[in-house]
C-alpha cells in the first residue's frame, strides 16, 4: 500500500488543532463537549496510524480503551450539563462563574 | 478486460439485480400485507386495481408521486429533507453485505464473454471480514433518521414520537447485538456466509435448536428495531397522530415507508441466515439452493404480518422495561452459557 | 492508487466537517457535522487496515455517543448562540489555533525523517486483536474498563435525576 502514514498523522494534528480552537472559542457547554470528542478522535487516529506504521496491534487496543473512556466521559459530562441547565436555565459557560473571587 | 474491471462489472450487475428485486419485493410486501391482514380480519382488502388488486402498489406509487409536498413553517429544512435520505441510505447499505444464496457457477454459454464462462459468482455485493458487525453498525446509524425526522418538523407530536421511537430503537439494539454473539461464537466468524455454512447438514444443526433463547431474543428485538406491531407505539395511528412522520407527505413519506419495509426484509433475511440455516435445506439429501432461502424468508415475512394482525401494542413503559430488564439479561446469560459450552467442547 | 484518492477525499471531508463543528451557530448542526466527521474517520481507519476499529467507531461513537448528545440538545431546547465568540476573541482564537497547528505539523514532519518503512503485511484481523486484548498484558485494563463504565452509569443517573 502506498498510503503514507505521515499524512494520517498530519490529519490527526489538524483535527486536534480544530478541536482546541473550538474549546476556546465556543460558549455553549454542549458544543465544547463535542469539540473535546473531536480531540479524542484525533488522538485515536494517531494511535491507529502509528499502529499501522509499527506493525503492532497495541495501538488498536488503546483506541478501544480510549473509545470506552470517551463514552463514559460523554455520559457523565452530559449529565452534568443537564444538572447545570436545571439550576440556571442557560448553557453559556460564562454564566457559571460563582467560584470566581 | 483487467481483473479489476471484471470485478467492477460483476459488482454493478449484482447491485442492479439486488436493488430491483428489493424494490419489487417492497411493493409486493405493501400489497400482500394489506391482503393477508384483511383476510385475518375477515374482510377482503384491496382487490379492485388489476386482477386480485395486484396493481395496488402501482396505484399507491402514482398517488404519492403526484401529492403536494408540504413543508411546515418553521421546520428545519436540512434535517427535514435529510431524514428520509439517511433512512433509505442506511436501509440499502445493510442490504449490500448480506448473501442471498449459495455461490453459483455461471454456465459456459456461447454468448457470454471469455472471462464470464464458468465463473463462480457469490450472490453478495461486498464480502467484508467484519460482515455482521457492519450490519449492526449501519442499523445503529438508522436511528438518526428518526431523530432528525422527529425534530425537524417543529411539531410536538413529531418530537415526542421521534424521541420515543429512537429510544426504543437503541434500547433494543443492545439485545439485538447480544443475541448475535452466541451465533458468532458457534460459527467462529463474522461473515454471514460462514455462519450459514456452519448450519449445514440437517435441520438439527440450525441455530434455532442450538441457540433457541438467542432466536427468541432476536425475533423480539428485530421486531422492535423496525417498529412493527407489537412495538409500534411511537407511530401508532391512535397514539401520536402518526409519530415522527406526521408532517411528511408525498415522496419523502414514500421513502420513509420504503426504508421501514426494507429494514423489515433485512431482519427477516438475517433471521433466516443466522437461525434458520439460510440457504441449506433441512434435509441432508437435498442440495442447498436459493429456493429454500426464499421460502424461509417468505415465511418470516408472513410471520411479521401475522404478528401485526394478532397482537395489541405495548405501552411505552412496558416496552422499555421489557427491553432493558428482560431481553438483555436473557441474551447475556445465553452468551455466558454458549461461551462455557464452546470452551468445554474444545478441550 | 485508489486508496490514496479515497483517503484524501475522506480526509478533506473530515476536516471540512470538523471546521463545521466549530463554526456552526446551531448546536444541532454542530452535532450533525461531528457525526459526518466520525463516519469519515471510520472510513480512514478501514483504509489504515483496522476493520474492527472502523466498525467499533460507528457503533460506539456515531451510533451511541452522538445519539446521547442529540437527545440532550433536543430535550434541553438549546437555542442558537449569537456569536461564536466575543469581539476580538475570534481573531486571537484562530491565530492561536493556526500557531498550534503549525508547531505540531513541523514537529511531525521533522520527526518523520528517516523513519522505519511501513511493513506490508499487517495482520489486523479481529481474532488477532481479540487475542491481544485478552492477553495478560491488557486483560486487567479490560476488566477495569468495565468497572469504569459501571461507575459512569451510576454517576450519570445520580447527577441527572430529578429531585422528588
Amino acid at each position: 500500500m502506498t498510503l503514507p502514514v505521515e499524512h494520517a498523522v498530519l490529519l490527526s494534528v489538524a483535527l486536534f488543532a480544530i478541536g482546541v480552537v473550538g474549546v476556546f472559542l465556543r460558549r455553549n457547554v454542549i458544543t465544547i463537549l463535542m469539540c473535546i470528542e473531536l480531540m479524542l478522535n484525533a488522538a485515536n487516529l494517531a494511535f491507529v496510524a502509528f499502529s499501522r506504521a509499527l506493525g503492532a496491534l497495541d495501538g488498536q487496543i488503546l483506541v478501544f480503551f480510549v473509545m470506552t473512556v470517551a463514552a463514559a466521559e460523554a455520559a457523565v459530562g452530559l449529565a452534568i450539563v443537564i444538572a447545570l441547565h436545571r439550576h440556571k436555565d442557560t448553557l453559556d459557560v460564562d454564566a457559571f462563574n460563582i467560584l470566581k473571587w | 478486460m483487467t481483473p479489476a474491471l471484471q470485478e467492477l462489472f460483476i459488482a454493478v450487475v449484482k447491485i442492479l439485480v439486488i436493488f430491483s428485486v428489493l424494490l419489487g419485493l417492497f411493493s409486493l410486501m405493501t400489497y400482500l400485507e394489506r391482503r393477508v391482514l384483511a383476510f385475518m380480519q375477515f374482510r377482503l382488502g384491496p382487490n379492485r386495481t388489476g386482477p386480485w388488486g395486484i396493481l395496488q402498489p402501482v396505484a399507491d406509487g402514482i398517488k404519492l408521486f403526484f401529492k403536494e409536498e408540504v413543508m411546515p413553517e418553521g421546520a428545519d429544512r436540512i434535517a427535514f429533507v435529510g431524514a428520509p435520505i439517511v433512512a433509505i441510505v442506511t436501509a440499502f447499505t445493510a442490504i449490500a453485505v448480506i448473501p442471498y444464496g449459495p455461490p453459483f457457477r455461471l454456465p459456459s454459454l456461447g454468448f457470454l464473454p471469455e472471462w464470464l464462462r464458468g465463473r463462480e459468482v457469490s450472490l453478495q455485493i461486498a464480502d467484508l471480514s467484519v460482515g455482521i458487525l457492519f450490519i449492526f453498525a449501519v442499523t445503529a446509524l438508522g436511528v438518526y433518521a428518526i431523530v432528525m425526522a422527529g425534530w425537524a418538523a417543529n411539531n410536538k407530536f413529531s418530537l415526542i414520537g421521534g424521541l420515543r421511537s429512537s429510544a426504543q430503537m437503541f434500547s433494543y439494539e443492545l439485545a439485538l447485538g447480544l443475541s448475535w454473539v452466541g451465533v458468532i461464537m458457534l460459527a467462529g466468524s463474522f461473515k454471514v456466509a460462514d455462519i450459514v455454512n456452519a448450519q449445514a447438514g440437517g435441520f438439527w444443526m440450525w441455530n434455532l435448536v442450538w441457540q433457541f433463547p438467542a432466536f427468541v431474543v432476536y425475533l423480539i428485538a428485530g421486531t422492535a428495531e423496525v417498529s412493527r406491531i407489537p412495538f409500534d407505539l411511537p407511530e401508532g395511528e391512535t397514539e401520536l397522530v402518526a409519530g415522527f412522520h406526521t408532517e411528511y407527505s408525498s415522496m419523502k413519506f414514500a421513502l420513509i415507508q420504503m426504508a421501514e419495509y426494507v429494514n423489515m426484509i433485512t431482519v427477516g433475511v438475517l433471521v433466516t441466515h443466522l437461525f434458520l440455516g439460510g440457504w441449506h435445506s433441512g434435509v441432508p439429501g437435498l442440495p442447498p439452493s436459493f429456493v429454500w432461502f426464499a421460502a424461509k424468508v417468505g415465511f418470516m415475512l408472513f410471520f411479521f404480518v401475522w404478528l401485526r394482525g394478532t397482537l395489541p401494542r405495548f405501552r411505552y413503559d412496558q416496552l422499555m422495561h421489557f427491553g432493558w430488564k428482560v431481553l438483555i439479561p436473557v441474551a447475556t446469560l445465553n452468551i455466558v452459557l454458549t461461551a462455557a459450552l464452546v470452551t468445554w467442547a474444545h478441550r | 492508487m485508489l486508496d490514496a484518492i479515497v483517503f484524501y477525499g475522506l480526509a478533506a471531508l473530515a476536516l471540512a466537517s470538523a471546521a463545521g463543528v466549530v463554526a456552526q451557530k446551531n448546536p444541532t448542526y454542530s452535532a450533525f457535522s461531528l457525526i459526518v466527521t466520525l463516519c469519515s474517520l471510520s472510513g480512514i481507519y478501514g483504509l489504515l487496515g483496522s476493520p474492527f476499529i472502523a466498525v467499533l467507531q460507528i457503533v460506539v461513537y456515531a451510533g451511541a455517543i452522538m445519539v446521547l448528545f442529540l437527545f440532550v440538545i433536543m430535550l434541553l431546547r438549546v437555542k442558537q448562540e449569537d456569536h461564536p465568540a466575543r469581539e476580538g476573541r475570534l481573531l486571537k482564537g484562530v491565530a492561536f489555533g493556526l500557531g498550534l497547528l503549525l508547531a505540531l505539523q513541523m514537529t511531525v514532519v521533522l520527526a518523520a525523517r528517516g523513519g522505519t518503512p511501513i511493513p506490508s503485511i499487517y495482520e489486523a484481523s479481529t481474532p488477532a486483536v481479540a487475542r491481544l486484548l485478552f492477553a495478560p498484558r491488557f486483560l486487567y485494563v479490560f476488566e477495569a474498563t468495565s468497572i469504569l463504565i459501571l461507575a459512569a452509569l451510576v454517576g450519570a443517573v445520580a447527577l441527572a435525576k430529578k429531585e422528588p
